[in-house]
């Protein structure tokens, strides 16, 4: 559908430097509504979780939920954001179905909080900070459902049928500054970001940040300018992209789609874009009209908020460690190089691996464990590392008969796939599938006789002082007893039969 | 007198939904400025040390506690509708264009 030329990423960062500028809709998790009473939960029946407010009705009050005014000034807070002495509600006036009032309840020239800043981190540690023009409350509309034409897009639709569990839901959306001096790395600093605020919020434990539900959502804004210039180009508004992959291809897509309408030497529409996950492109909105005159006022229903510096300082003393310094932290405690903690990170294993760490293991047990044999099997089943559903205590106690000899790796690894399937506990497993290490040296030496007389040119190498082709030894023996036996105490026991020293 | 010109109330008319016709845009245009000029009074009677306000008590911070409260049934909450479908409010198409 799309039919917009585009050039090449590269060429387009040959010739212009983008800017950007991202607002993120944040979704609280309070247990009601901004401005009601009515239950805020997510996936219920249509139309139930709605009362008098929020369905706009004639003569109501609302009246402001105080959790969500907590939750947005530790947001504030997290973002090194000032929070603002006093401020109001503003009315946004438009008319949309998914609007009952005909108009919003936001903030306008008065947000709770303003002027932050965020450090975002790269895949390879670079560190680039964002800055942050505002966070303000705001409360989220209903949810259409276009019905009717082909595709189920609001394009061609015949009607739209209208469920107002969300209307009223506490929002808090947080728009930065222009983002100058990204470069190429442009599209993956709009992902880094879009993930660091997520992490924030979810930290925070203000929003359950599930970007699949709509918990946090991002509007890309998107312009180049040609090297060297100062003046920002005429940006694009990409609305509702709503996975950390889609930010990043969309802030792509737009980087190259700008370049190629610039190329031409017409200049680029300031509109509405609408991102589209199938094609992986964007297509026309509407444009910015006349029509955008929001008239907001006071909102004449709300008296002004008051933030006093005791509450604010009293609310900073209930953040927790910001994720950035969590992670700097852990890194350090579990003398993980840098490689290896990027690639715990990049795997999303951070939290398993520390309540890991918690049940009891070593931090390279812990490691060993979910980069080793979890993230594979998560990968494999197509889920998330952390829903696989294994226990900290299943690997502690894993590592514990390893360690004390009782079964080894690989068969570790199959009482693991065994408690993936719900056998049972490890212990359990063990003793169902008979798996233990022959730990009787008897049967062992007699494998080691056979295995020694089988490959007696390599049984003299070891006479010999060649130690290292002991493997081949080992390997016999391990096949021998069908991996059953401890390879360390067979390698012992090899070394003694043949009056050889380890180096 | 505040210039408001029929144009101003046209476009005003188009932002509120409201249709009017040319004879009501003519004679909104004269009446408008007089309200306006009216509502101006007000600021007369204000010396600069009272502050603008939206509010008319001195109120701050009137908050509610975050727990649940009523709900409508959805056959309650559809009860005005002009249409509904499925529990759900029925809106014309929202676009005209494909």
């Amino acid at each position: 559908m799309s039919t917009d030329t585009i050039l090449s990423f590269e060429e387009a960062m040959e010739k212009y430097d983008p800017v950007l500028g991202f607002e993120v809709h944040v979704e609280l998790n309070t247990k009601t509504k901004m401005f009601s009473s009515a239950p805020n939960v997510f996936g219920d029946e249509p139309n139930t979780n709605v009362n008098e407010v929020d369905l706009g009705m004639p003569g109501v009050l609302p009246v402001v939920n105080k959790t969500a005014i907590e939750s947005s000034i530790k947001i504030g807070l997290a973002l090194n954001c000032k929070i603002a002495e006093t401020c109001r509600f503003a009315r946004k006036q438009y008319f949309y179905p998914d609007t009952p009032k005909n108009f919003q309840t936001s903030q306008y020239d008065e947000p709770i909080a303003y002027d932050g800043y965020l450090d975002v981190e790269l895949e390879d540690g670079t560190v680039f900070r964002v800055e942050i023009e505002r966070a303000h409350m705001e409360e989220d509309a209903g949810k259409l459902t276009h019905m009717g034409g082909a595709t189920g897009r609001i394009q061609g639709a015949d009607f739209s049928l209208v469920d107002y569990n969300r209307a009223g839901v506490p929002l808090v959306e947080i728009v930065t500054k222009p983002i100058e001096g990204a470069g190429s790395r442009a599209p993956e600093l709009a992902k880094a970001y879009v993930a660091a605020v997520r992490e924030i919020v979810k930290n925070l434990g203000v929003s359950d940040a599930k970007m699949e539900r709509g918990n946090v959502r991002c509007d890309a804004n998107v312009s180049l300018r040609p090297h060297g210039r100062e003046r920002f180009g005429i940006r694009s508004e990409t609305k509702n992209v709503n996975s950390l992959r889609a930010v990043e291809h969309a802030v792509r897509y737009e980087i190259q789609r700008h370049a190629a309408v610039l190329d031409s030497g017409e200049p680029v529409i300031q509109e509405t874009r609408h991102w589209h996950e199938d094609t992986r492109t964007t297509t026309s909105g509407r444009a910015k009209s006349d029509a955008d005159d929001y008239r907001y006022f006071p909102e004449p229903d709300l008296v002004p908020m008051v933030a006093s510096r005791e509450w604010v300082e009293e609310l900073r003393a209930t953040l927790p460690e910001p994720p950035a310094e969590r992670r700097k932290r852990l890194k350090a405690d579990w003398g993980y190089s840098d490689l290896e903690f990027r690639d715990v990170v990049n795997a999303g294993v951070l939290d398993e691996i520390e309540e890991t760490i918690a049940a009891g293991a070593s931090a390279s047990v812990a490691r060993k464990w979910w980069m080793g044999e979890i993230v594979g099997r998560a990968k494999a089943a197509d889920v998330d590392p952390g829903q696989l559903g294994v226990q900290p205590a299943t690997i502690v106690e894993l590592a514990q008969m390893v360690e004390a000899g009782k079964i080894n790796n690989k068969m570790a690894a199959q009482v693991l796939d065994g408690v993936l399937a719900g056998e049972g506990t490890p212990a359990e497993i063990v003793e169902k599938r008979g798996l233990a290490v022959v730990s009787d040296d008897g049967p062992l030496l007699e494998a080691i006789d056979a295995a020694l007389a089988a490959q007696p040119d390599v049984a003299d190498k070891i006479r010999g002082g060649k130690v290292q082709a002991i493997g081949a030894i080992v390997g016999g023996v391990m096949k021998a007893t069908r991996g059953q036996a401890d390879a360390g105490r067979v390698r012992e026991l090899i070394l003694e039969k043949l009056g050889v020293t380890a180096q | 007198m505040a210039a408001i010109n029929r144009d101003d109330v046209a476009h005003l008319a188009r932002l509120a939904h409201i249709e009017m016709s040319a004879q009501e845009l003519d004679r909104m245009a004269g009446e408008l400025a007089v309200i306006v000029d009216s509502v101006k009074s007000v600021s007369e009677a204000a010396g600069d040390d009272v502050p603008a306000t939206s509010h008319p008590i001195p109120l701050t911070n009137v908050f509610r506690e975050d727990v649940v409260g009523h709900t409508f049934s959805a056959k309650q909450a559809l009860s005005g509708a002009p249409d509904s479908d499925d529990n759900r409010f029925k809106v014309p198409a929202i676009l005209d264009e494909a």
